[in-house]
């Protein structure tokens, strides 16, 4: 691991100040993804400031009942156990608990785990030569190589990696807003306009500036998110990168008709992937079967495989229809 | 990789060395050091393993110097014990548990978060100490596999593994016992599907799970969390 140094912030403001005078310098929340990059090689930061400290771990309702905010902070383990979000967000509780493993969790923070990054080997090992996201221009070693946990959806020539969060699938079918404070103050961004499409610049993860720290994660109210479910499908039955999942609600009048619904897919994009145009196929429609695969077929018609992974274009779809069926199921 | 002293002697059953995996950090590396100065590996048995002498040949805990001289000084309370100390910023808590205060019961496995053998409680939550930056932990509380006995009585836990035969080299056996000593506490476990899923993050590459399973159960039984 490089040298850096380290200091701990004391209050939010200190921490924007500290990282605005180095560009060179990281957050450090639950270090899970950047310790562990750091130990590759992958991350190499000059300095660390500490945020563990700041007050940033309530999950609390919003006034008026807009729904609930999470600091930045909370560890992924305490906002899945939370009953605001068991009760109301379902969705958001059983993707914490579908990643990593209870140790992580208990140390992995909502904000972090937003700044996830790839899992691609290509990426995460610097022996590879290649990799666009890690060495801008090298080119991608995964588009001719190994490439079965990669995208098929939104990719480019320059890059296929995926997303490797459970959470912000979740999030992305919520429609969460991402609160950051920079050196101009708070700002509010979309959850749709968090996370980018590699297109020409892989390196760039997110729309967050360096000089930008995540303050908290808001839910908006969303009532028929009670009923609401998350499927992970993976090569093991637990402890492992999504090969597909979906996060889904679905709001049913008595007839089971789609009134609305909420669809997006992980493991499949370089961002939280919220599946438009399914959902655009299922509202009015009947909650059945044959409903479902019709909005799977549409969304996955311009998904491209390579040549490992071409199962995932079926496994979404299959995976779709799965997760919709066990949501249209819940009492 | 695990550095040779600390793998464990291909002992059979009745040679497993409680001290592997429950006991005295440092007495183990010792231990092996005197197999290989006397060479007298092939005769070890369990009753050599409890030689009286071996606590005085025990060297003085000295922390290391760090190679940086940009330290931070940090306070931990380990097994209930304060240790100030000062530390290059890169060191992780399994480190600085390992090579610094010499607590070996903490495991290296893989050292990226994958296998769970470094397991310790801060805080009273299970953590992958080889993820966490020490200095992180300043005015932290650490419990590890050291610091569950009381006294010469085994957590329950521990005897449960010991009861169950729930490992076979022991690697990740303290990984494994601090892991399910929080699952307790957490109140996760509720059914063997349950316990299988909330251990999920401890890898045995022996192959140990049913026996730890059934460990599991047995001390669920008895603790009341």
């Amino acid at each position: 691991m490089n040298p850096f140094n380290y200091s701990r912030a004391s209050d939010a403001n200190q921490a924007i100040v500290d990282i605005s005078a180095n560009p060179q310098a990281k957050f450090l929340g639950g270090g899970t993804n950047l310790i562990d990059l750091m130990k590759m090689g992958v991350e190499t930061p000059m300095q660390l400031i500490d945020i563990n400290r700041l007050p940033l771990t309530q999950v609390e309702e919003l006034a008026g009942g807009k729904g609930v905010r999470i600091g930045a902070l909370a560890r992924n383990s305490d906002v899945a156990e939370h009953s605001l979000i068991k009760s109301r967000y379902p969705v958001l509780s059983e993707a914490f608990l579908a990643g990593a493993s209870p140790q992580l969790r208990n140390m992995a923070t909502v904000g972090g785990n937003l700044l996830q990054r790839t899992r691609c080997y290509y990426f995460y090992d610097p022996a590879f030569p290649q990799c666009n996201k890690r060495n801008p221009g090298s080119g991608c070693g995964a588009l001719d190589g190994f490439n079965r946990i990669h995208a098929i959806l939104g990719q480019s020539d320059q890059c296929i990696a995926t997303h490797p969060s459970d959470m912000c699938v979740a999030l992305a079918a919520l429609e969460a807003i991402v609160r950051v404070q920079g050196p101009k103050g708070e700002r509010e961004i979309k959850f749709a306009d968090f996370h980018r499409l590699p297109g020409n610049t892989p390196e760039r993860d997110t729309n967050l500036e360096h000089d930008e720290l995540i303050v908290a994660v808001d839910l908006p109210d969303l009532p028929f998110a009670k009923r609401s479910h998350y499927l992970k499908v993976r090569d093991r039955a637990s402890y492992a990168f999504a090969l597909v999942s979906v996060a889904a609600a679905l709001d049913l009048d008595a007839n089971k008709t789609i009134k609305a619904v909420r669809l997006a897919l992980g493991g499949v994009a370089h961002k939280p992937w919220r599946a438009s145009t399914a959902e655009k196929k299922l509202v009015g429609a009947k909650a059945d079967e044959e409903t479902f695969r019709a909005a799977a077929e549409a969304e996955l018609a311009p998904a491209k495989g390579y040549k490992d992974n071409s199962f995932k274009i079926e496994l979404a779809k299959r995976s779709i229809v799965r997760a919709l069926s066990a949501v249209t199921s819940i009492a | 990789m695990p550095s040779e002293s600390d793998t464990p002697p291909g002992s059979g059953p009745d040679g497993l060395n409680e001290l592997l995996i429950f006991g005295d950090p440092e007495t183990r590396r010792v231990f092996l050091k005197q197999i290989a100065a006397t060479s007298a590996a092939l005769a070890i048995g369990p009753t050599l393993l409890n030689v009286p002498g071996l606590e005085a040949a025990d060297p003085a805990i000295t922390p290391r110097k760090s190679l940086s001289e940009n330290t931070v000084n940090v306070k931990l309370k380990i097994n209930g014990k304060n240790f100030a100390l000062d530390l290059d910023p890169r060191v992780t808590l399994l480190d600085a548990l390992r090579e610094q205060l010499h607590l070996t019961g903490s495991k290296k496995g893989c050292d990226h978060g994958q296998c769970g053998a470094c397991t310790v409680l801060v805080n009273g939550r299970r953590i992958n100490s080889c993820l966490s930056l020490a200095v992180r932990h300043d005015s932290d509380e650490i419990t590890t596999i050291e610091g569950l006995a009381d006294g010469e009585q085994l957590h329950p836990m521990q005897a449960a593994f010991i009861e169950h035969d729930s490992f076979q080299c022991g690697y990740c056996t303290p990984g494994q016992i601090c892991s399910a000593v929080a699952l307790l506490k957490e109140n996760h476990g509720n059914s063997d599907e349950e316990i299988r899923e909330w251990m999920s993050g401890n890898i045995c590459r022996c192959g140990a799970y049913p026996n730890i399973l059934a460990a599991i159960k047995e001390a669920k039984g008895k603790v009341r969390t």
